[in-house]
């Protein structure tokens, strides 16, 4: 049944007894045209539009924990398409455009508020980079505007704009960046792939992936065995592990990444801050939150738990740029596990194994590709051919050292990104 | 985290920095095909669990040592100097 603010209206009048389950808990079939391996954001919004886009819909998507209990629901939400480099340019600009329509899409409320994001600079070297990164954009038809020291104080008033160490010179606008409710996305693709038919299968851990001459025939599960003609693997932080059972080993490193939330407060800061001489960024959830947070910590970890030098790193970075925040009280602080990539950028991509596909290496970005990566990932899937703004997301690119995209410029090392 | 330094003994995680893998131990020769350096410099086992690591004593001794890390617990199982380990 469809949400409409008519629905909720009548709904609200007869005692909320009208709403129903968002999607069904079905049992694993013997046999699937399809099996995503993850029930992530990614996972989710694949299994969605190969459905929605390619009409496959003998599809399950197998979840070991519960649908959005991974890095989808534990990010910190920010979207924007304010790359540079060519390949994630294109992709990030396509995915973008898909969550402008994702509401009407989906027929939910994602929540998706683009109130601009401003990347701060504060020397000259800075305001050079962040403007040619601005003509990058533009380029490739998105939007950024360079501000100097009084138009972010126009948008910005609350700033330290004459800390020592880094006084702000100005910024780069993007006005259609901005933020997303994180659960809903997850449960919104959750709900238009399980209508559409495919099945969401949840605590069902992938523990084996059979092979037979060098084509993937399906899974093993905690559910038991499960057939496939093809198999995705979409599990994020997990990929080393997964992939494992296909006998591969990845360019990826887990780390931790940790986030932070206040108690909720009145309006206060309105747009996604970033200043990335302090690792630090920040925005303020509908609910009244301040969202914010900071590098990784910098150690191989599956813990989804961080330790405290960089909490106090983040802390510090927050009150250097807007000293105002030190009257918040801190709520709550987590961690999830990132798969980092030896130059920041991800991988969708077939694998030597004929049947058996790659979607990982999103690194501490992965929140705003959740359709692009669905959408192309399920394109590869379907039809065997790269996805044209995707198809610079190839595996073989470190082996051969062409088409690296390192974003930052900081060499394509596993502990640099 | 407090990692043990086979020189300066307990110290806080703020005195050393993270190289990765003690697979950069075993640095391939020049003439190494290109697979050799994809395994050396790219792809990593990534275990949930016991690994063996590079950490750089910068704050400290100013020595390299492998530390064996839980990667899901965080605890030191061990280190040793760079120099004496085994590649
Ligand atoms: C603190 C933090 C802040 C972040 N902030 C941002 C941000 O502001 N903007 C942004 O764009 N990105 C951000 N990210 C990154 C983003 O959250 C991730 O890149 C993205 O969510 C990863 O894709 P996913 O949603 O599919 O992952 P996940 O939600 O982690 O999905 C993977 C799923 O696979 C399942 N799985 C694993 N192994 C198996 C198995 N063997 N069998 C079955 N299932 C399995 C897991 O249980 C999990 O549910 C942030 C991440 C963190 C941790
Ligand atoms: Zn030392």
């Amino acid at each position: 049944m469809g949400f409409s603010g008519w629905r909720v209206l009548r709904e609200g009048l007869s005692g909320n007894r009208g709403w129903t389950p968002q999607w069904r808990d079905p049992e694993p079939k013997s046999e699937y045209d399809i099996v995503i391996i993850g029930g992530g954001g990614h996972g989710l919004s694949t299994a969605y539009y190969l459905a929605k886009e390619h009409g496959l819909t003998n599809v399950a998507v197998l979840e070991k924990g519960y649908l959005g209990g991974g890095n989808v629901g534990r990010n910190t939400t920010i979207v924007r398409a304010n790359y540079f480099l060519p390949g994630n340019s294109e992709f990030y600009s396509h995915s973008l455009k898909l969550w402008e329509g994702l509401e009407e899409d989906l027929n939910y409320n994602v929540m998706h508020s683009q109130r601009g994001l401003i990347n701060l600079f504060h020397s000259d070297g800075q305001r050079d980079a962040f403007a040619r990164r601005g003509n990058a954009m533009i380029n490739q038809g998105d939007d950024a505007i360079l501000l100097d020291r009084e138009g972010v104080r126009k948008h910005l008033p609350y700033l330290d704009f004459d800390n020592l160490r880094f006084p702000v010179y100005g910024g780069l606008l993007h006005p259609r960046g901005g933020t997303a409710r994180h659960d809903a996305v997850a449960w919104g693709y959750a709900r238009g792939a399980d209508s559409r038919g495919v099945d969401l299968i949840q605590n069902c851990e992938v523990t084996g992936i059979d092979i037979e001459n060098g084509r993937v025939t399906g899974v093993q599960t905690t559910r038991g065995p499960i057939r496939a003609k093809k198999v995705g693997m979409v599990v994020a932080g997990r990929s080393s592990q997964v992939a494992a059972m296909a006998g591969m080993r990845l360019p990826i490193e887990s780390h931790v990444l940790q986030a932070f939330v206040t108690e909720g407060l009145k309006p206060v800061i309105d747009h996604v801050v970033s200043f990335g001489m302090g690792h630090f960024y920040i925005s303020q959830s509908d609910k009244g939150g301040l969202v914010f947070g900071g590098d990784l910590d910098f150690y191989a970890s599956y813990a989804a738990r961080g330790n405290l030098p960089m909490v106090e790193h983040v802390m510090e970075a927050g009150m250097a740029l807007m000293p105002m925040i030190g009257r918040a009280r801190v709520l709550r602080s987590w961690g999830g596990i990132m798969d980092m990539t030896p130059d920041g950028s991800p991988i969708i991509d077939k694998t030597g194994i004929d049947g058996l596909y790659l979607n990982c290496g999103w690194c501490y970005g992965g929140f705003k590709a959740v359709p692009g990566s669905g959408f192309s990932f399920a394109h590869l899937i379907a039809r065997d051919e790269h996805h044209a703004p995707a198809a610079r997301y190839r595996l073989d690119r470190f082996r051969d050292g062409i088409g690296l995209m390192d974003e930052e410029g900081t060499g394509a090392q596993h502990n640099l990104h | 985290m407090r990692i043990r330094c086979p020189i300066c003994g307990d110290r806080d995680l703020r005195e050393f920095t993270y190289k990765g893998d003690a697979v950069a131990l075993n640095r391939p020769g020049p003439e190494a095909a290109a697979q050799a350096w994809d395994d050396y410099l790219h792809l990593r086992r990534n275990p949930a669990g016991a690994t063996r690591e590079l950490w750089y004593h910068g704050g400290g001794c100013g020595a390299w040592i492998v530390v064996t890390r839980d990667t899901v617990t965080h605890e030191i199982l061990g280190a040793v100097l760079a120099e004496e380990a085994e590649a």
